[in-house]
Order: C-alpha cells, then structure tokens, then sequence
C-alpha cells in the first residue's frame, strides 16, 4: 500500500488553454444569452404562463442534485471508511462546490429581475421551501470548503469525519428539499407528493457519480495517471445500483400515481399520449438513461471497456435530462384539474381545452444559458485542479486498493 | 519677551466692548423671526395634508374587518360574452399590452398577461354546458404565498391576495404552485401602464379586487360592474364578513362552492351553478 500523494494537473500547456478558451466560449454564450433574456425579457424564450419554468430549470436541478452526489465519494470514504474511496475526496468537493455554483447561477440569471438578488438575499418567507433551499445552497458551500480544508490540510484530520458526517447530512437535506420544491406543489398532480424527496436524493447519488467518473477519467487520461481497473469497477457498479435505484423508485413513482382514478389520465398522458414527454420518458429516461448504461455496466465485455464505460456515463447524465423533462417540464404541461369530471371546450387562457397541454419548446438562449452553467462548473473544475492539489498522482489498484486482508487503507497527504 | 494674555474679565482691566451698551442684537432677533417663519412655511403643509388624508381611505390601514370576495352564478354568465374579460383588462391596462415584433401570435397568446378569463366547461356525463370567469381565487391559505420566496405574493388583512412589485424577484414559484393558473409573469417589456396599475417586465401579478378601488372605498370590481351593465348579473362583489352584504345574502340562499374544494384553501371567489 503506498502512502497518496496529490498534486496538480499537468495537462500540457496549449492543450490545456484550449480547454479553458472553450470552456471560457461556452460561459461567455451563455452569459450572452442571460443578457438577451433579461433585456428583453421572458418572451424571447418557449416559457410561457402555462409552461413557467423550462430549460434553465432542467439544467440548473441537473447540476444541483449532480453537486449534492458528487460529493458522495468523499462521504463513502471519509464517512463510511472506504479507503479505496478517500484518494477521491478531495476531487469529489471540488466538484460539488462547482456544481452548485454552476446551477445555481443559472437559476439566478433565469429570474424575471436577476437584479434583484439583494432581495432575495434580504427578504424571507420561511414557509417557503424555496427560502429554506437558499440556506441549504448556500450553507453547502461553505460546509464543502470546510470539508475541503480538513482533507487537504495537515491539521484538518480530525475534523475530517465530523465535517464529513455534517456535509452528508446536509446533502441529503439540500437534495430532499431540491425534491420538495416540486413535492410541496398541491396544485399540480404529478407533483404533490412526498416521493419527490428520496427520488431527487437517488437521483442526485446517479448524476453526480456520473459526472464524477466523466471528469475522473478525462484528468487522468490527459494527464496518464494510472486509473485502475478495479476501482473504475468499483466505481461503476455503485453506478449502477444507483441507476437501478432510480429505475426502482420511477416504477414505484408512477404505480403509486395511477393507483388513483384522478390520476389515471395524468399517468396515460405521460406514458402514451404526451408526445414529446412520453418520448423522452421511454427512450430518454427509461431505454438510453437506465437500461442501456445498466446493460453497459454489468456486461461482463463493455464494461472493461473505456469508450463503453464514457458511453455509459454520459447516458444517465442524459437520461438524467430527459426524466427531469419529464417531471418538471410535462408536469406543467399537463393541464391543471380544476374541473374533475368535466371538460373545459373553450378557454381565454389555455386551460387544457379538450384535454390539451400546453406546448413548450426551448429556445436557444434558454439552451446556451443552460450550458453556460455546465460551462462555469467545468472552468471552475479545470482551474481547481490546475492550480491546487486536488488529484491523486495515482489510483492504480495496488496503490489504493486494500490487500486481501481487506483492512489496509491508503495513507493520505499532499506533497 | 513672554507674551501675556489679555485677562477675560472686563473688571480685571480688559477694554470695554463697545456693544456691550448698545442694547439688545436685533439682527439676531431678525434673523430667528425669519427661521422661524421658515419654519413654519415648510412643515405647515404636511399638517395640513396630514390633516386631509386622516378620513380618506387609502390612508387607513387595511382591516380584517373586511373580506372582500366574489360569487359568480355560471347560469347567469352568458355564452360568448366577454364584457367582464374586457372590462378588466381596462381596469388595469391589461389591453396596453403590445405583441412583439418578433413574436408569434401563439407565443403572444401564452406570454401575455391575463387577469380573466373566461371558460367553458362540459359535464362529462350529463352533457350540460357552463361558463364562468375564471381569476385569482383569493384564497385565505393561499399556496402562493406560502410558496414565495421574498413574501412579495401576499395577503391583505381584507383578503385580497396580491404582488408586491418591488419585492417579486421574478421566480415563478407562485405561478407552479397556483391551482388556478390565476397568475401572469410579465414577458416583456412594459411601455405603457396606468397609474394606479403599475407593472413592470419580470415581475408576477394577477388579479387583485380592483384593488385601487378598495383604496378609493369603491364598492364594487370593474369586471361585476361590466356584467351588471349588461343585466346578466352574473359576478357580485362584496364583503363575505358583513352579514348584511349582498353577497352574504346570495350565499346563505344560493347552493355554491369553491373551484378545487379538495384543497381546503377557502377560496373568497365562490360560483354557484357549476
């Protein structure tokens, strides 16, 4: 077993401002798009008063429940004493932090006056689940530096576990209450229910990991630091219990929906007769963002497989997308019940006449201010670990990987 | 040389001010004559505008001894007649509302903000045809403002559920949990508006009782006043805590009940007939 040593990225110089200037490319697209939107204003995108929160909203959530579960490898090291795991820990902060602030920034410049963010600084209503999330956004932050801290400095070791157990716990309030804006919403069937909570938190564990194994491999191959096989296995079989998580808990989601009769036209609206939903519901969500990666993952050939295992990876993250389409963006679409057992024929606003959704589709600022937010998470991702220690020199199985025993743990510092 | 100081007591051997003897300072007493004066120019007429607001309703803070609300009766409101919609949308200058000149017609049609509408329901096994003006419900557990962020969605002491336009950040939030899709963001940019209805670009608003008429203590809502205008008396307005109200009346008489009762918000906007 050989002690961990981190250091920085040494990706060569003009590959690595490459990188930079695209991602730099991207931000400032999506900057450019934010402008657009807020001096025009909202009309410039598919958002309309039926269809209030669009394609910002589905990254946005994308990068924030990714933020709360890339930071799971830290917890399974530090917390529940995995120590193939803990060579990971600072990485996995690193990204959560970036994430969030990724995600965030895009819900702030989606605002009708991102102007206003004093106020939403200054002013709370604290029955508003909205209000708590601000506080669990933010108190995630500093929760990660001090995570951050007591991994990388010498004499942040024996607040380590602590500050570890702390940041879990306050993960899984950030990502239950992310689950909760929706869950809390009594007027809107598909969402008003309590469900929403442990799913988002399932979620979150996919996505994260996910993104996590993405930036993992793509360092160190750059860089050709050893990534070993077992622990990619590792790594990827965790993956896919959390897929088959999500898989699990959107068969239980929905048969607990339709098992009422109010329900029954919401459930067959989203799996046959929704269109675009249903589309992304079996093809993005279930097919390519669940059966095809679990297929990957556990395929005793694919799965040894670099290109196979990216494949996978970028799937759920994917299929991540299109069941956040589903769940935010076609539960608005679906028409509000305000009648039941009539029919609304004719409408001054688009009340689901005959049944009807509402249509949406997604302009390109919508898009590039969406990607703008990927884009800040990943520059800020490139330059944390270029400029700090945040990469082990190797995650070779027999530098990281227990012996035989199975008791042994890697030995952590910075050089 | 060590300097001395002139001594300060005229007795200990000081020269003599010459205006000592001169008699009181009439420039000073002049000059507090004028300040006063001043004075009493400036922060006279604030007493005086003080005194003339006291009694004029917008200058009383709102009571809970009100609660405004709404009964609509769907078998008075007349197919095809959207006198309550237009008189609204004159009401708050909802009709200033301009397309862009980009923008589609059936972008317009879900961008633009709507206060009232009108709907036309179907029972689904009987076949029996209803209209009704759909608006904010006014509700006493409104979702809306439980939901926001800041507390700019709130409710008045008289019930009127509303926006504070200075402190709406523009999330939306109300809009997702609004049962009744009562509610409207503002997707461009406002170039022209009224007075007593300011809106402005990115910011959520909705229905409110003519509010500005209750400031005024005018008894009614434009969108009722329109229906009576034309005799179908479908909308009344009033206070649902005066027992003596018309509205009161109508409803102690008249079977009626709210839109989505399973939500228990206790909607001030109830309709009878439906």
């Amino acid at each position: 077993m050989k002690r961990i040593v981190y250091s920085e990225w040494r990706m060569p110089s003009e590959r690595y401002w490459g990188l930079l200037g695209i991602l730099a490319a991207v931000v400032g697209l999506g900057g450019l798009a934010a402008l657009h939107m807020e001096h025009n204003g909202h009309w410039v995108t598919g958002m309309s008063n039926a269809v209030v929160w669009g394609m910002p909203h589905i990254f946005a959530v994308m990068l924030i429940l990714s933020a709360s579960g890339a930071l799971n490898i830290a917890t399974i090291g530090t917390v529940f004493g995995k120590g193939a795991y803990k060579p990971l820990g600072r990485l996995s902060g690193l990204l959560a932090s970036a994430l969030l602030v990724g995600g965030l920034l895009i819900l702030v410049l989606d605002l009708g006056r991102p102007d206003r963010l004093l106020v939403a600084i200054t002013h709370y209503n604290f029955r508003s689940i909205f209000a708590w999330n601000i506080y669990l956004y933010t108190g995630f932050m500093v929760i990660v530096i001090a995570y951050l801290w007591s991994m990388a400095d010498r004499m942040g070791g024996p607040f380590v576990k602590p500050i570890g157990i702390f940041a879990m716990v306050w993960r899984l309030a950030l990502t239950a209450g992310t689950g909760s804006i929706f869950g809390f919403l009594v007027a809107r069937q598909a969402f008003d229910t309590a469900f929403l909570a442990p799913m988002f938190v399932v979620m979150s564990f996919a996505y994260g990991l996910a993104i996590m194994l993405l930036v993992l491999m793509f360092t160190f191959d750059q860089e050709g630091r050893p990534l070993g096989h077992k622990l990619r296995g590792r790594l990827m079989n965790l993956l896919g219990t959390f897929v088959a998580g999500v898989l699990f808990l959107t068969v239980i989601y929905y048969l607990t929906k339709v098992y009422g009769a109010k329900n029954y036209e919401l459930v067959s609206w989203v799996l046959f007769d929704g269109g675009i939903y249903s589309f992304m519901f079996w093809f993005g969500w279930i097919l390519m963002g669940s059966l095809v990666p679990l297929g990957i993952i556990y395929h005793p050939v694919l799965s040894q497989d670099r290109n196979w295992i990216v494949a996978a990876c970028a799937l759920v993250i994917l299929g991540g997308m299109a069941s956040l389409y589903v769940i935010i963006i076609g539960s608005q679409a679906f028409p509000l019940q305000m009648f039941p057992g009539h029919t609304i024929i004719e409408s001054g606003f688009f009340d689901g006449v005959n049944g009807e959704a509402a249509s949406y589709w997604p302009t390109i600022p919508e898009v590039l201010l969406g990607l703008g937010g990927v884009g800040v998470a990943m520059l800020i991702t490139a330059v944390g670990v270029r400029v700090l220690q945040f990469l082990p020199e190797s995650l070779a199985d027999a530098d990281v990987l227990p012996d035989d025993l199975g008791h042994a743990a890697p030995e952590l510092a910075g050089t | 040389m060590k300097h001395q100081e002139a001594p300060l007591d005229p007795s200990l051997g000081s020269p003599p001010d010459p205006t000592l003897n001169a008699g009181p300072d009439q420039s000073r007493r002049a000059f507090l004559g004028i300040a006063a004066g001043a004075t009493a120019a400036v922060v006279a007429p604030a007493f005086v505008l003080q005194a003339q607001a006291v009694g004029n309703p917008r200058a009383e803070r709102v009571s809970d001894a009100h609660r405004w609300g709404l009964l609509v009766d769907t078998n008075r409101c007349v197919d095809g007649c959207r006198a309550c919609v237009d008189a609204c949308d004159q009401e708050n200058g909802l009709d200033l509302q301009r397309k862009q000149p980009d923008q589609s017609e059936a972008e317009w049609d879900t961008q633009k903000a709507v206060w009232l509408r009108k709907v036309k329901l179907q029972d689904n096994l009987t076949g029996r045809v209803s209209n009704l003006p759909m608006m904010c419900q006014h509700c006493e557990h409104p979702p809306c403002v439980d939901v926001c962020p800041t507390g700019a969605s709130f409710k008045r002491a008289d019930g009127i559920v509303m926006v504070d336009r200075h402190t709406c950040i523009g999330c939306r939030y109300c809009m997702m949990a609004c049962p009744y899709k009562a509610r409207s963001f503002i997707h461009e940019v406002v170039e022209d508006q009224l007075t007593r209805v300011p809106r402005g670009k990115g910011c959520v608003e909705s229905c409110n009782l003519c509010v500005s008429r209750r400031d005024q203590g005018l008894d009614s809502t434009a969108c009722a006043d329109a229906c009576t205008a034309l005799g179908h008396r479908a909308i009344l307005f009033g206070d649902l805590k005066d027992p003596a109200s018309a509205i009161s009346q109508a409803l102690r008489t008249m079977p009626s009940r709210q839109i989505r009762e399973d939500l228990d918000l206790n909607t001030g906007v109830r309709y009878a007939g439906v």
